[in-house]
């Protein structure tokens, strides 16, 4: 059974720890459906969010192979129903005087953002989980989507455990 | 106290208790190695005619002594030419460090002379490496690499130090030696799972593997299967775990294995698996391996829990620990004639293989070798049949005596290594078992043989020809010899001699035990040429994904 599970992950913020995550998961096979990583309040260390896919057994692996990995400090596995999930989107739009309107609306109705307009085009800034992201587009596909970048998702625990309180396992 | 970068890793070299080092000079590294010409009465640097040589000697020094090995190489293609060596070290779990040097700072990423992204290209098979780009922080980094090669499952660390980070000065500070720190035992709640797991088992059976050696569990593996009254089977990363003369130990399991270990195996209802990886080779078929029997499995990273075969329970820590762990808690089975049937299969016909003994062959060969040598005399090999034949016939008597390249299979690997476990054993007695195929890729070293005198003996079992590949062609490709019989001329006697060694023939058992008993009265290297029939098998063959139902017994 292939399930999607998403992974955060503290890591040293430091030059090809991303090469090191991301050739783990080339090498091994496993997948990534989605990989967002910045920094986080103590600039040492960056915070990944990955989304992959795999029976229980392959993601089993995937946690403990990442946590061979000298530079990765806590894997943590999101438990869907306590994880917030958002992902940002960045889409422009054919906006024609006669369809403006009408794109507005769209908007409106995903509590999008318009934030940036031209003669002939917009560009829409939204956020949310992947499946409202999904649907924004389809909505806007009538009018002509010229560009479209998505950053990957990133999520947070709703509960009280804090990632960087996790106290990771002597290497 | 003020000291320039390449004063520093000597520092470190002396700090971290390394007396011996094996490399290759060149522009990138000769801060490093004005260094070592300083140092040269605290550090013996072993120079090979070859970076990859430099690699695996440092492997068998690691091998045999247990301390991480130290191998140095310049920028560029002596950082390329590491490669091998140190992948051989990661499948193997073999302590080792490696020092690069690179080009300066200011010439990184301009694709400058010899300049190579070294810690690109070892990502995946270094547990970690690093590239110093700050001086200040090149102690540190160097201390963190050598306590990261030995803790928890060993394994190479590559360092890759700029030019001019080896000239530029620092304050540095001695810090003591880092020990090997593994006193990970299990958890309670596991432990109390495992022992019902054996408690429940009426034919356990041990497989112990490379891990064994590593932690130095031997004793503690054979008080286990004294009280469980069960067999040892082991793996070839295992095989010198236990004398080999040992009434328990059944051999090595998997493809080239025992008839017995395997079959008493199949037989079993509980596998109780100790520092092992579960290679393909080792287990065949998977499901089949798992099918009517359960699985313990005791390793020091917890990521092997799973990875090939599904475990039952499962033991993270350090093996010692946990064997004593377990008979401490009063580990025990159900009770059975478990021994009797065991002792059926030992004693049945088909794990009797044995070559003619009156003729010189693989076996006598290696017969004829194995009652020269002392217990603790180390073996190295190469990779192919001769390695197996290696496995099969020698008798290991002590740990950390067979010195092979089990994960990668690395033809070339067993010169190199033998240098390096020779050194390691303070310049004793070492064999080296090797075929033309393998000898011819990295003879070379048999220079580095000579210049230090080191007393190795080299016995090819020449086949004239590639000759594991060829057993497959026979047995899998209807005999279609492509690529494997070779038109070689090569006098390997003459060859050795050219080199400074001593070179011999053996055509026939006399001629085999005479050459032997005058190459180990010989202080230097030595070779003896072997001369064997490229049809002789390696036998009994499980074949690729097979079970023990497929077992080839005769061909």
């Amino acid at each position: 059974m292939e399930d999607k599970f998403t992974l955060s992950i503290l890591v040293n913020n430091e030059a090809g720890v991303l090469t090191r995550v991301s050739s783990l998961f080339g090498r091994r096979g496993y997948n990534i459906d989605s990989l967002s990583v910045g920094e986080t309040e103590d600039p040492s260390l960056a915070r990944m969010t990955i989304l992959s896919r795999g029976d229980i057994a392959t993601r089993d692996q995937i946690i403990k192979q990442l946590q061979k990995l000298v530079d990765v400090k806590v894997v943590q596995l999101m438990e869907p129903d306590n994880t917030v999930i958002r992902e940002l989107m960045l889409i422009k739009v054919n906006a024609e005087l006669a369809t403006r309107a009408q794109i507005h609306q769209v908007v409106d109705v995903f509590r999008a953002k318009v934030v940036n307009l031209s003669t002939t085009n917009m560009t829409i800034e939204i956020t949310g989980e992947k499946s409202k992201l999904d649907a924004f587009v389809s909505n806007l596909v009538p009018y002509g989507i010229l560009e479209l970048c998505r950053t990957g998702i990133t999520a947070i625990g709703r509960n009280s455990d804090i990632l960087n309180n996790i106290e990771s396992e002597e290497k | 106290m003020q000291l320039t970068g390449a004063e520093i890793l000597i520092k470190i070299f002396l700090e971290q208790g390394v007396d011996c080092v094996f490399g290759y000079p060149g522009g990138s590294v000769l801060n490093i190695y004005d260094e070592l010409y300083k140092a040269q009465d605290k550090i013996t640097h072993i120079t090979t005619c070859h970076e990859q040589g430099a690699a695996h000697a440092a492997d068998g020094y690691a091998r045999v002594t247990g301390r991480p090995g130290v191998v140095i190489a310049t920028s560029g293609p002596g950082a390329t030419n590491l490669v091998t060596g140190i992948a051989n070290a990661y499948l193997d779990s073999v302590p080792m460090v490696a020092i690069t040097g690179n080009v300066a700072r200011a010439l990184i990423g301009r694709d400058s002379f010899q300049e190579v992204d070294i810690t690109g290209i070892t990502m995946p098979i270094t547990k970690h490496n690093y590239m110093v780009k700050d001086v200040s922080c090149l102690a540190d980094t160097l201390r963190g690499a050598f306590k990261l090669a030995i803790s928890s499952r060993p394994g190479p660390v590559l360092v890759d130090i700029p030019k001019d980070i080896q000239s530029a000065h620092v304050e540095y500070e001695p810090k003591p030696e880092i020990q090997r720190t593994n006193s990970l035992k299990a958890d309670e709640k596991s432990l109390k799972t495992a022992l019902e797991l054996i408690a429940n088992s009426k034919r356990p059976y041990i497989y112990a593997g490379g891990g064994v050696v590593n932690s130095d569990a031997s004793k503690e593996l054979i008080a286990l299967a004294d009280i469980l009254d069960c067999p040892i089977g082991t793996s070839m990363m295992g095989l010198s775990a236990v004398n080999n003369d040992h009434p328990r130990h059944l051999g090595m399991t998997g493809m080239h294995g025992r008839y017995a270990a395997s079959k008493v195996l199949s037989m079993s209802d509980l596998i109780i698996a100790v520092g092992t990886r579960f290679s393909d080779r080792a287990t065949g078929n998977k499901q089949a391996y798992q099918l009517g029997r359960k699985v313990l499995h005791i390793d020091i990273d917890p990521a092997e829990i799973g990875k090939n075969i599904v475990a039952d329970c499962s033991l993270i820590g350090d093996v010692k620990y946990i064997l004593t762990q377990l008979m401490e808690a009063g580990v025990s089975r159900t009770p059975s004639d478990w021994a009797l049937q065991v002792e059926k299969v030992r004693q049945a016909p088909d794990n009797h293989l044995e070559m003619d003994k009156d003729t010189l062959n693989p076996q006598t060969a290696i017969e004829a070798v194995n009652v020269r040598l002392l217990p603790e005399e180390v073996i190295a090999t190469d990779v192919g049949q001769h390695q197996l034949w290696t496995a099969q016939y020698y008798r290991f008597r002590r740990p950390r005596t067979f010195i092979t390249s089990g994960g990668l299979g690395t033809m070339g690997y067993g010169f190199g290594a033998a240098i390096g476990a020779c050194i390691g054993r303070g310049k004793k007695r070492t064999v080296l078992f090797t075929s033309d195929g393998s000898f011819h890729m990295n003879m070379n070293e048999m220079a580095t043989a000579v210049s230090n005198n080191l007393p190795i003996t080299v016995v090819v079992l020449n086949n004239q020809a590639l000759g594991m590949v060829r057993q497959w062609q026979t047995l899998f490709y209807e005999k279609r010899y492509s690529n494997t019989s070779l038109n070689r001329k090569t006098d390997f006697a003459r060859l050795a001699d050219a080199f400074g060694a001593k070179g011999f023939n053996a055509s026939d058992l006399n001629s085999m035990n005479q050459a032997l008993d005058e190459a180990f009265q010989i202080e230097g290297p030595t070779l003896i040429d072997v001369c064997i029939g490229c049809d002789v098998k390696v036998l009994p063959m499980i074949p690729p994904g097979g079970t023990i139902d497929d077992i080839i017994l005769k061909g």
